[in-house]
């Protein structure tokens, strides 16, 4: 079940990884696969770097996947986000949710990469043309003045 | 002791991965206020901090081998 959460420096398999949720129950499997733009606000990115808090990162999409399980049954979802140097339109993270029904696995897989921007330790460092930057604070959440990320409620 | 880890702009402004303090018995923030002084390292402040792997508010003390972890606003997906 572990390898259904993982952190890698390997390129990704949307196959492999959607074959973690395949099973005979389910009658969808929604994949999500994030990439890496060239362009951001009019600025040119050259490559991303991508470095992550393994053990906990690896935790926290498990504690994602208990999450769906809670609010939607039946569900089985797997995660695998990429770390180290990618190139433009490089894969950064596959997300796969298997449901019996369709619409449950829509909403799962939104609500997956959602709170992977909130809770996972995962940093992205953008090189650009002119400059070099860490960036935080892509859903604009601010400080985390409850020493924590907020749950968003998704239901 | 206590080993104390720093990722992405933290990592870089420090020029080490980790450290190994005797911590126990602090605050987290206490902590935080002495890595601020020791390395001039004011960006702690933004940062939310994970005692063995789970995010901790400011007021947990801080117990013999615990992991401390300074996570700086994360950017994963």
């Amino acid at each position: 079940m572990s390898r259904c959460y993982t952190i890698t420096k390997e390129p990704i398999s949307i196959e492999k990884t959607v074959g973690l949720v395949s099973r005979p129950e389910a009658g969808a499997i929604n994949t999500f696969i994030g990439t890496v733009r060239e362009i951001t606000e009019g600025k040119r990115t050259l490559f991303l770097e991508y470095q992550a808090y393994q053990s906990m990162a690896e935790a926290k999409l498990a504690e994602i996947g208990e999450e769906i399980s809670a609010k939607w049954p039946n569900t089985k979802t797997a995660i695998v986000h990429r770390v180290g140097r990618l190139d433009i339109e490089d894969i950064a993270v596959v997300i796969a949710v298997s449901t019996p029904h369709r619409a449950d696995s829509y909403e799962a897989s939104r609500y997956a990469i959602e709170r992977i921007k909130e809770i996972v330790p995962i940093w992205k460092k953008e090189h650009w043309e002119d400059g070099e930057e860490w960036i935080g604070d892509q859903k604009e959440t601010k400080a985390y003045s409850a020493g924590k990320p907020e749950k968003e409620d998704f239901s | 002791m206590n080993k104390i880890l720093f990722f992405a702009g933290l990592q870089e402004k420090m020029g080490k991965q980790s450290i190994e303090i005797d911590a126990s018995g602090q605050s987290v923030k206490q902590l935080k206020d002495y890595i601020e002084q020791e390395y001039n390292l004011s960006k702690v402040h933004e940062s939310m901090v994970a005692i063995n792997e789970e995010f901790a508010p400011g007021e947990e003390t801080i117990k013999e081998n615990d992991t401390i972890a300074f996570i700086p606003p994360v950017s994963g997906g």
